[in-house]
């Protein structure tokens, strides 16, 4: 494995003092890998960026992670389940909005490079438009335009597609494979779809419910670039059960 | 046997109304669209709904040979109206309480917004203050404005107060109710790009608070209109309420009702002027969308 970019060091997290949501766990990303975390709803999985974010304090244990980048901030990217943007901007102010929080002459010089994101995401057209004039899956390309904004090397991914309709969601992840392939940024991506994790990722965290505990890491050597082809191939159907099984095993437990 | 030949025994056995064929078509209606008085503008409909009223008034009046000293003819007002903008007495006396008004509004809506923003920032301030803002939101602060006169004296400061008190309520009560509909999510958000505490309170929750900040301002210039008023009821020299007393005094009811014009007027106006910025600031706003009022 190349250089460790991000590690989680037996971390623990509580909510209130009784909740246990993230119980000892331990994970090493390196350079460059996509690392999915799937997990039935409820299981810790947002907690986790969370607590990487800084947005949710430790109850124990640590997390740590490196990158070149111009701030703290411009380290990482966040894509959210929902689109969460702000709808008195236009689609490119939104996509500017981490620079224009840096400074105004920071917004200034990012204008072209926003506008080149957007056309990436296939948005050319509505740069000028609010977000209530597009629909959710265009609003989440905004989001996720946004999050590359800074270039940072680290992506931050919680269900992204989550709420959109199934061709949709086929679009925006073969998008985002091809956006990945053109400089692999370490990616942290959630979700509970595991089709969607076996497609994406070269490595698979199956997280355990109540208390969220890694149930098995599973490596994804399905040869890349991947297409949506990809998914008839016996291959990964050979992955995707494994995934399934090891869900089966913790649902069988708790229940 | 498909499902398609059950039996007729089966469906005559069924108790209730026989089952028969029905067809349902439906197409385009031949011919012009009938046209509805409804579909006329609203202002023409109004406009027109108080022309009526008016003559209506104007009739009984001249019908019934009412005094005008209990209720003049709507010709006898505006009579009044071109006499008392004539002579100088009404513009002179609406100045006075234009001024009133907007130096109350304007006090309300800074100390309204600045509360607003301390009581949603700090959880301290919200705890203690709350509950007391909430008790004296409910205290008539009209009940005040005799109290403000011995305070402040019988000129302009002591109705511009009273105005403020009055119209500070709703503004500070709309505001944090904006302030506070932010979502966690959007807020970590923010976050996650480096937003510091101020920035999200700028760029974050001062925008998301608008559509309901606008709300309060509406109900704060309406209510600022009558505190001037009831302000100069209580004691003063001049203003439209100072008018409304005098006339009443003299028993020259025509001109009293002039100056009711008047307010209503003024109110008006600021009503219009608020939801006119209002909606140009939340054009994006779920109630605006489609208003087509996008900068
Ligand atoms: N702010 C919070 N306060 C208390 N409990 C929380 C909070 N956020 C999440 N939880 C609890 O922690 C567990 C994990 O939540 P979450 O990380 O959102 O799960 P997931 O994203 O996998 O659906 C859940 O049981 C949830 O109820
Ligand atoms: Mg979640």
């Amino acid at each position: 494995m190349t250089t460790t970019v991000m590690r989680f060091d037996h971390v623990v997290k509580k909510y209130g003092g009784s909740t246990l949501a993230i119980d000892d766990f331990d994970l090493e990303i390196g350079d460059g890998e996509f690392v999915s975390i799937v997990g039935p709803s409820g299981c810790g999985k947002s907690t986790l960026l969370k607590l990487v974010m800084g947005l949710e304090p430790l109850s124990g244990g640590a997390i740590s992670y490196s990158a070149d980048a111009r701030s703290v901030s411009a380290m990482t990217g966040m894509v959210f389940q929902q689109p969460l943007l702000l709808p008195w901007h236009t689609v490119l102010d939104n996509v500017l909005v981490p620079s224009s929080l840096q400074s105004r002459a920071q917004r200034k010089a990012d204008q072209g490079w926003a506008r080149e994101l957007i056309e990436m995401l296939g948005l050319e057209e509505f740069a000028a438009s609010h977000p209530y004039q597009l629909s959710g899956g265009m609003q989440q390309r905004v989001g996720i335009a946004r999050a590359l904004l800074h270039d940072p090397r680290i992506l931050l991914m919680d269900e992204p597609f989550g709420a959109l309709d199934a061709m949709t969601r086929d679009q925006l992840t073969m998008d985002l494979l091809r956006i990945w392939e053109t400089d692999r940024k370490t990616v942290l991506f959630i979700t509970h779809s595991i089709s969607e994790a076996v497609l994406l990722s070269d490595r698979v965290v199956v997280l355990t419910p109540r208390p969220g505990r890694i149930a098995d890491t599973i490596d994804i050597d399905l040869p890349r670039p991947r297409t949506l082809a990809t998914i008839n191939t016996p291959e990964f159907g050979e992955h995707a059960r494994r995934i399934r099984q090891v869900l089966d095993g913790t649902e069988a437990v708790t229940s | 046997m498909s499902v398609h030949d059950i039996p007729a025994t089966d469906q005559e056995s069924r108790p209730g109304e026989a089952v028969r064929r029905h067809t349902v078509r439906r197409e385009a209606a031949s011919g012009p669209a009938r046209r509805r008085l409804s579909d006329l503008p609203g202002w023409l409909l109004a406009g027109t709904a108080v022309l009526l009223l008016l003559a209506v008034w104007e009739a009984i009046v001249r019908a019934f040979s009412v005094s005008e000293f209990l209720f003049p003819a709507p010709t006898r007002v505006v009579q009044a109206l071109v006499e008392g903008f004539g002579n100088g007495t009404f513009g002179k006396h609406s100045l006075v309480t234009l001024q009133e008004i907007i130096y109350g509004f304007a006090i309300a809506v800074v100390v309204g917004l600045l509360v607003a923003v301390w009581v949603s920032s700090s959880r301290l301030a919200e705890k203690t203050l709350l509950p007391i803002i909430v008790v004296l939101q409910t205290v008539p602060k009209v009940a005040l404005a005799p109290l403000f006169l011995v305070w402040f004296g019988f000129g302009m400061e002591s109705k511009v107060l009273a105005t403020a008190l009055i119209a500070f309520f709703p503004v500070l009560v709309n505001a944090t109710l904006g302030f506070n509909s932010t979502s966690v999510e959007q807020i970590n958000m923010m976050k996650s790009f480096g937003a510091t505490r101020l920035q999200i309170l700028a760029r974050l929750r001062l925008p998301s608070a608008l559509p309901s900040i606008m709300a309060g301002l509406d109900m704060a210039v309406v209510l600022s209109v009558i505190g001037a008023v009831v302000a100069e009821f209580v004691g003063s020299q001049a203003g439209l309420g100072y008018l409304i007393l005098a006339s009443n005094t003299s028993l020259d009811v025509a001109t009293m009702f002039g100056v009711l014009v008047v307010l209503s007027v003024i109110g008006l106006i600021l009503h219009y002027i608020v939801v006119f910025l209002g909606r140009r600031l939340t054009f994006w706003s779920e109630e605006n969308r489609g208003r087509n009022v996008a900068p």
